[in-house]
């Protein structure tokens, strides 16, 4: 089954967006990587490293992220890991709430829970 | 090309160096950090101190490992210890371009490294030159160190000087102009007028480079970036070559 990682500046926000995506349904295993590691806000390579690795099942994984040094601090972390990680260009929310779903797919693949995830950028709120 | 130093010097001098740039942005933290507030999230200072600091540490006892491996420490350390985008942009690029060092430190390598800095810098932040940030210091300085050892033949540590002017330069580029990358683009307009820190930071670390450069290489050390390297050359004979 595809991994999700959800990464936040705030570990709150991370682990507020992974209770809304369990809400989806599925069995995915969805893991928070928020915060600077040392209860602060900001991100961290190896926080985001090693939710990659406790997210991957062997079939992959798909990295929601916000702003900023989220993005460099994924890819860091993504360099760093043999895990398929992939980064979604997609609002951190609503793609990790469509994630959530594809990724129940017994068909999914990284590729498929990226375009699903990225689909979220076409949401419109009026 | 000038000659290389022997693989100890080498490591002298790089682990000199993370001392050096330790204490300098130790000194400078609060500087920084007032640079950041005006601009950014104030974190600047102490967190770049804080991150050299653990590198300086890992590499100052290290008697096992290559001038490679000792670069490529200082940026996994700075990676796991440097919070925000300072620690992929510092550290990670740091690691990237430590492959660049494989044959160790000579002016031909360093070139290597440098533009590979640069490069990893640009990609994974995703600015350009003018957008307020250390790519317009590193730019300018990258340009001006290739230049100086592959077209004049230069020392490296003249053509390291030389690089360390222009990165002064392009820190005062900054000032005037409006960020376009990280939490200072929020800003918009009100960001002009502010220095911004990342090339500040980048500035120092260049002329503590330089300062340790200095205690093991040959050359000139007091040189101005925008002076011709070859002082009896004209734009006429150049076009003529």
């Amino acid at each position: 089954m595809i991994g999700l990682v959800v990464v936040s500046h705030s570990q709150k926000a991370a682990e507020g967006i992974c209770e809304l995506a369990r809400e989806m349904g599925g069995e995915a295993p969805l893991k928070a990587a928020g915060g600077d590691g040392d209860e602060g806000i900001g991100t961290d390579a190896e926080r985001i490293g090693e939710a990659i690795s406790a997210a991957d099942e062997g079939d992959g994984v798909v990295v929601l992220v916000d702003l900023g040094s989220a993005v460099m601090n994924a890819e860091l972390a993504i360099e760093m890991t043999e895990a398929n990680a992939r980064i979604a260009d997609a609002p951190i929310l609503e793609g990790a709430l469509n994630a959530a779903v594809e990724a129940t797919n017994e068909k999914a693949t990284v590729d498929s829970v990226l375009e699903k995830a990225e689909d979220a950028r076409e949401y419109r709120k009026r | 090309m000038y000659g290389m130093a022997d693989d100890a010097t080498q490591r002298a001098a790089i682990v000199a160096a993370a001392g050096a740039v330790a204490d300098r942005l130790e000194a400078e933290k609060e500087h920084l950090t007032d640079l950041d507030s005006a601009i950014g999230d104030a974190d600047h200072g102490s967190n770049l101190a804080r991150g050299f600091r653990a590198a300086a540490d890992a590499v100052e006892d290290d008697e096992e490992s290559s001038p490679q491996e000792l670069v490529k420490k200082i940026g996994v350390t700075l990676i796991s210890k440097v919070g925000g985008a300072s620690g992929p942009l510092y550290g990670g690029s740091i690691m990237s371009a430590s492959q660049t060092l494989e044959d160790g430190l000579t002016g031909e390598t360093s070139v290597a490294f440098a533009e590979a800095y640069l490069e990893k810098v640009k990609d994974r932040g995703g600015a350009q030159l003018g957008a307020k940030t250390m790519v317009d210091a590193l730019t300018p300085a990258v340009h001006t160190y290739k230049k100086s050892i592959e077209v004049d033949d230069l020392p490296p540590l003249t053509a390291f000087a030389k690089a360390t002017a222009a990165a002064e330069h392009g820190v005062e580029y900054t000032v005037p102009l409006r960020a376009q990358k990280g939490r200072a683009s929020f800003l918009g307009w009100r960001s002009v007028g502010h220095q911004d820190p990342g090339a500040t930071s980048t500035w120092f670390i260049m002329q503590e480079l330089l300062a340790v450069a200095d205690d093991y290489l040959e050359g000139e050390v007091d040189v101005d970036a925008r002076s011709p390297t070859i002082p009896d050359e004209t734009p006429e004979e150049v076009e003529e070559s």
